[in-house]
């Protein structure tokens, strides 16, 4: 078992000509993810990696019966793509993007509403499910088939936490990157209920950090929904106020969205808080008893 | 990115927001000009700076006389103006904006963003015109009144009718219900259309001849959305910004000054605020936030060094690399070519983790550098802060 996506989860790659996307396209399928169709408008008939290219989303999904979409599209365009994956049926969109104008993302999110689908990120590493599926950017040698589940707000502090977890033996079921934009698809709350349920997943690491109150939400939910052990670190207890730390959503404004408030919050719901980032794998050692 | 209350006014009168009549001004001579056009009872002079709480520091000065107006300018321009938000070394003031007065008969708060939680613009208004926002949160929040707005269908004249009656216009002055509304259609119209992350108007006042004006004006833009307005990529004013920001931005590189001693290089956001955080656990202070991006090369590495190293107060330099997809012993190469370029004179701890941080962490051992490596990030910290000395 897992969340979100397995070993037959069908990939369509939008934007997969381009640099990024013909790279990452072919490192998911080197790891094993059934990357079955990529879209870049007035390339099909191309291959990318033997995987075969379509005009728009709508061909990928009738010829390849593609059900996910890893999207690589330049800023400007990809409201545009995300909404064309939902048009097309595509049920899980993981958009790896940085850089959308936030008030396109307004409009995304709305569209997106009340509809049968989900959208991951932007300005996210993606989602692994270890030793099934990688769509996404993250190194997939660092993941370990094992216990915890890690849901976060960043890239590269994931990696970081990924690799104390796979080398202290603990290792992970999925890891989901819900990204670092202050409009995003998925919240630490969407993903929390998913990681409860599945029955491989014994912990979660949540990791977040300063800005808005994804994390607070996030306490109030694990108080009264979430039975396995939460463990958590929320980056930027040093930064200043009103700088964007890097992510758009990086941000403390008007006194709000601190790292210590969110701590607090976290605690008082019996998450266990890590001061020190260097100290994840252990607390979760520690909280599983090993 | 900010702009100037000038420019944010500019913007409001293009979308139809009423401002008073006034202009930049950048020489006593011009504000005498401009007094002469004006040629109202009340001339007001305001310096022009990204900071809140000028009128407290002095930045803002009101006079009758219109001879007076080239002496308040000699006064101001070229000024540090200190507020609560420049910090202790101020802001100079290259810039002024010179309006007519207006004849203030209420002050309320309005202003839109996109609220977080719910993905939605929306507006917050308040009858406590003048006051900071925040304070009217916390100590009185029964006195915020949010609306938000669907973005499916945008603005509503409901909309603008639940923020007038909430704030009880109907009491305080009916003829403003009407333009009241239509300046909300106005203000929702710039928010989306220049990707604003932030309009505030603070006060927003109605005038004793029962019109209402936007007395003071800010807005800021969602970086992310400036590739679109050309209009408003011409506002940015690099007097305002910190000379080192400008740099490392020239250089695609995302750092922010800091106070404390330990230069930071680290790639991803989310992990450089932990090195931040965890050098500071180790009993020191980071000077700097500084993301070099997923791709690390030797021309970004050798760009952080020089930016780090024209920070005075850095003593020390810890470089944390998370290998992903960039293989480490690429950095490991492009630290050693950036350190040959750039002569480092502070103590340099170097941490490589994941793709070939083995091979990595050889090369920089065998590179003959002055340089510590360290596999680990707890290890890495405890190194620079005691290469460093402790924080005072």
């Amino acid at each position: 078992m897992s969340i979100l996506v397995n070993k037959n989860t069908r990939v369509v790659v939008q934007g997969i000509t381009g640099k990024e996307g013909s790279f990452h396209a072919t490192q998911c399928k080197a790891y094993g993810t059934k990357v079955v169709a990529g879209v870049t408008p007035g390339k099909a008939g191309q291959e990318v990696e033997g995987i075969p290219v379509f005009n728009t989303v709508v061909d990928a999904v009738k010829k390849t019966e593609c059900d996910t979409s890893l999207i690589f599209v330049p800023p400007p365009f990809c409201a545009d793509a995300i909404l064309e994956a939902a048009d097309a049926g595509v049920r899980l969109i993981i958009c790896i993007t940085e850089g959308i104008p936030v008030n396109d993302m307004v409009k995304v999110k709305r569209a997106l509403r009340g509809r049968d689908v989900r959208l991951v990120g932007p300005n996210c590493p993606g989602v692994i499910t270890v030793d099934e599926a990688k769509i996404g950017i993250m190194p997939g040698f660092i993941h370990k088939k094992g216990v915890v589940g890690v849901v976060s707000r960043s890239g590269t502090l994931t990696y970081e936490a990924v690799h104390q977890l796979s080398t202290l033996g603990l290792g992970e079921t999925t890891c989901v990157g819900i990204g670092g934009d202050p409009v995003n698809g998925t919240g630490f709350v969407d993903v929390l209920p998913l990681f409860e349920k599945d029955p491989e997943t014994q912990a979660i690491v949540m990791i977040g950090e300063i800005g808005g109150d994804a994390e607070e939400k996030a306490a109030e939910f694990i108080k009264k929904n979430v039975k396995k052990p939460v463990i958590s670190f929320i980056a930027g207890i040093t930064a200043p106020p009103g700088r964007r730390m890097g992510h758009a959503g990086a941000i403390i404004s008007g006194g709000k969205g601190t790292a210590a408030e969110k701590m607090k919050a976290l605690e008082a719901a019996g998450v266990m808080v890590v001061k020190n980032p260097a100290e994840i794998g252990d607390a979760v050692k520690k909280a599983l008893g090993r | 990115m900010n702009v100037h209350e000038f420019q944010a006014k500019s913007l409001f009168a293009q979308f139809g927001v009423p401002v008073p009549r006034g202009k930049e001004i950048t020489s006593p001579e011009a504000a005498t000009a401009w007094a002469n056009e004006l040629n109202t009872p009340v001339f007001v002079v305001k310096a022009q700076i990204h900071a809140g709480g000028r009128g407290k520091a002095g930045g803002v000065k009101i006079t009758k006389d219109k001879t007076a107006v080239a002496g308040l300018a000699k006064e101001l321009i070229g000024k540090t103006l200190v507020t609560h938000q420049t910090g202790p070394k101020g802001r100079q003031v290259h810039r002024l904006l010179m309006e007519e007065g207006a004849n203030i008969a209420k002050e309320l708060y309005l202003s839109i963003l996109v609220d977080r939680d719910t993905g939605w613009p929306t507006f917050i208004a308040s009858t406590e015109g003048g006051m900071e926002i925040e304070e009217v949160a916390a100590h009185t929040p029964e006195k915020i009144i949010k609306e938000a707005i669907d973005p499916a269908v945008g603005f509503q004249g409901h909309n603008g009718r639940n923020v007038a009656f909430a704030l009880g216009l109907q009491h305080i002055e009916p003829v403003v219900i009407n333009p009241f509304v239509k300046m909300l259609g106005n203000l929702y119209r710039l928010f989306m259309e220049k990707d604003a992350a932030l309009v505030e108007i603070n006060p927003l006042i109605i005038t004793k001849e029962k019109n209402l004006i936007a007395l003071d004006g800010k807005v800021s833009f969602d970086d992310n959305g400036l590739f679109k307005h050309e209009d408003v990529q011409k506002m940015r004013d690099l007097n305002e910004e910190e000379p080192l920001e400008i740099e490392a931005t020239a250089n695609n590189l995302n750092y922010v000054k800091l106070d404390g001693n330990i230069g930071c290089m680290v790639n991803g956001a989310g992990l450089a605020m932990a090195t931040m955080d965890v050098i500071k656990l180790a009993g020191s202070e980071p000077a700097n936030f500084l993301d070099v991006g997923g791709g690390a090369t030797k021309e970004t590495v050798a760009a952080g060094f020089r930016i780090l190293l024209k920070d005075p107060n850095v003593k020390g330099i810890f470089i944390n690399i998370f290998g992903g997809i960039v293989r480490c012993e690429r950095i490991a190469h492009g630290v050693i070519e950036a350190a040959k370029e750039v002569k480092i004179t502070v103590p340099l701890v170097v941490r490589l983790q994941g793709t070939n941080a083995e091979e990595g962490r050889k090369l920089l051992a065998e590179s003959g550098l002055k340089l510590e490596v360290a596999n680990d990030l707890w290890e890495a910290a405890q190194k620079i802060v005691k290469l460093t000395g402790k924080a005072a």
